[in-house]
């Protein structure tokens, strides 16, 4: 009968039923922002709230703009600093990660709750089970002082999964593969829905990334039916008790689609937009001076273990990068020798956050100069200069490009230097 | 019923585009925030532009970010609504809390040009163009009411604001 995002929004409304099209007033389970806070506290103090509504659902992190790269920054810093302690909110504090990768890894988002996010990748708790949807600086603000915001119940898209997810191909491929078939704006006001076997074959650290992507989709919001995996990743974290919500196998739906995932290769998205994809082998030999790996859908464990094996014992052409998405990714890292592999072959470590992906500091290029970048966004002016075009592609595709100073797939490297040694011998 | 000066964009303008990224943590006085509007998309927008002149998009404008600025330098701009053939769901709620009316209307954005003047008239619930007229979609009343209201901070001031102001009770128990 009802879709995830209707039987969701319902019960974030106290309501035993909803449809697609309903205005509901809900209560989410969590309310969280970022750097943003500060320009958020200073629209929550002309509201006239007598205090901050329930702020144990609360959550702020440093993570944009982290460390202060100005004093602008800084006093930002120091004022949301000041404001989480009069009013007891949790605050992840600079170097602990990006918001999305934290607040996961610190069990706050649980499976069948809703969470708003001041970020419009928020669909990102998709992958726990969770309704998560970006929202404005102001109604987060009305979050603060009333715990309570209007929501248009949204219809859903479901996207099935079929197929074997063939190697060297990742959820950041899976995600580029949509928004190339259907647009950046194929799923206007609607949620998506995951489906398909080949979901579970995709490994717990990748899955946040097709949920999160689907904000480039339009969407507002995106879900993954938790499978035991996830339910075990949660439990080991959460400290309040949780119910999944799964939809109804009648759900109504405005739309459902198929992807064979069996075909897929290595994609890239061409600068601008993250809709303009064509197989990386298209866009081989395009010269490239900065590759980056971080951002909340490129800086996990999974990314930075796959970057380093493609630059381990190798050289690098173009300079590269690296910002784990959170101290914890870090300091697996550190563990695993995989940092050691990328600081031998001359990457750049920054600290865990959003480093230079929405241009603020930490790898903004110069003007003409090309990015390959691991993150979700390739607009003009993204990085923070308007003429230096950005390429999108999964890590390892970045980290080989780093080693060949120009667009290339893993396999090249390997088949060239194969080649040479072939050539010499 | 009121006229507007129109500017026109096209398909998938996203807020990168209205208000660049770098600017969201650093830039608070109004003029310095209004001054980046459409920075990277058209750069003689912010020193042409008059109050009561209106944006006529295509498809998917403000898509991105949920960045709030990306209406706010608009309407500091003296934007006074945007008409689109669609919208980013972020932004269209933006629009609202701004106080700024986000009008979907697919069929205008192919007939009218940069400079050209339309009309709105809210209480008949149309916009006239190039001779023609089209009906604004309305808005669920709860919605409305924010939009009314001048914005949703507008609208909790004076909610908190009744709250605060002492009752005297009828009696004392
Ligand atoms: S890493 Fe980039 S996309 Fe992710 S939250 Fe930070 S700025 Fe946004």
């Amino acid at each position: 009968m009802y879709t995830f995002a209707e039987k969701a929004l319902a019960r974030a409304a106290g309501i035993t039923s909803a449809r697609a099209g309903d205005v509901l007033d809900i209560q989410p389970d969590v309310v969280f922002s970022h750097d943003n806070s500060a320009a958020i506290l200073r629209i929550f103090n002309q509201i006239g709230a007598p205090a901050v509504n329930r702020p144990e659902r609360l959550a702020i992190t440093l993570d944009h703009a982290a460390p202060a790269p100005t004093t602008a920054h800084a006093q930002n810093h120091a004022d949301i600093r000041a404001f989480a302690a009069q009013h007891g909110i949790r605050l992840f504090e600079v170097g602990r990660g990006i918001c999305h990768q934290v607040l996961s890894e610190e069990g706050i988002v649980l499976p069948g709750e809703v969470v708003m996010g001041a970020d419009s990748h928020t669909p990102h708790f998709g992958w726990l089970g969770a309704f998560g949807m970006g929202v404005g600086r102001t109604e987060v603000a009305a979050l603060w002082a009333t715990g309570t915001l209007w929501i248009r119940v949204p219809e859903t898209l479901q996207i099935t999964l079929a197929g074997h997810i063939p190697m060297g191909v990742t959820a950041k491929d899976i995600a580029l593969a949509i928004l190339g078939r259907w647009t950046v704006e194929g799923a206007a006001y609607r949620a998506v829905e995951f489906a398909g076997d080949a979901l579970a074959s995709i490994p717990l650290d990748d899955r946040p990334v097709l949920p999160n992507m689907m904000s480039e989709f339009g969407a507002i919001s995106a879900f993954m039916p938790p499978d035991q995996a996830v339910i075990d990743y949660v439990s080991a974290r959460a400290s309040r008790p949780f119910t999944p919500l799964y939809p109804d196998a009648d759900a109504v739906y405005s739309a459902q689609s198929t992807l064979d995932v069996s075909t897929l290769e290595p994609l890239i998205a061409l600068p601008d937009q993250p809709d303009r994809v064509v197989p990386v082998s298209q866009a081989t030999g395009t010269p490239i001076q900065q590759a980056f790996v971080g951002t909340c859908t490129g800086g996990r464990y999974s990314d930075l273990a796959a970057a380093a094996a493609v630059v381990r014992g190798r050289k690098l052409r173009a300079r590269l990068i690296v910002i784990p998405a959170s101290a914890q990714v870090l300091s697996r890292a550190v563990r695993s020798g995989v940092l050691q592999d990328l600081i031998d072959a001359g990457a750049a470590l920054g600290t865990p956050g959003c480093g230079p992906c929405m241009g603020n500091h930490l790898g903004v290029p110069a003007p003409n100069e090309v990015t390959i970048s691991a993150g979700s966004r390739n607009f003009k002016g993204r990085m923070g200069t308007a003429g230096a075009p950005v390429y999108l592609a999964n890590a390892a595709v970045v980290a080989a490009s780093a080693v060949a100073g120009q667009i290339v797939s893993p396999q090249d490297i390997i088949d060239g230097e194969t080649f040479r040694a072939e050539g010499s011998a | 019923m009121s006229t507007h000066r129109v500017w026109v964009y096209g398909d998938n303008v996203n807020t990168d585009l209205i208000y660049p990224g770098k600017y969201t943590y650093t830039l608070r006085a109004d003029a310095d925030i209004r001054a980046k509007a459409l920075e990277d998309l058209d750069p003689g927008f912010v020193s042409a532009v008059q109050p009561g002149d209106v944006i006529v998009a295509g498809r998917n404008w403000g898509c991105g970010s949920s960045r709030e600025q990306a209406v706010t330098a608009l309407r500091l701009c003296g934007v006074q609504a945007i008409i689109a053939a669609s919208f980013g769901g972020l932004y269209f709620r933006n629009c609202i809390n701004q106080g700024v009316h986000p009008i979907v209307l697919p069929e205008i954005a192919g007939i009218v040009h940069t400079g050209d003047v339309i009309e709105i008239d809210r209480e008949a619930g149309v916009v006239r163009a190039a001779g023609r007229e089209f009906v604004i979609p309305p808005l669920p009343d709860s919605v409305r009411a924010i939009l009314d209201a001048g914005g949703l901070l507008p609208m909790l001031q004076a909610r908190f604001s009744a709250l605060s102001t002492p009752v005297k009770p009828e009696f004392a128990p």
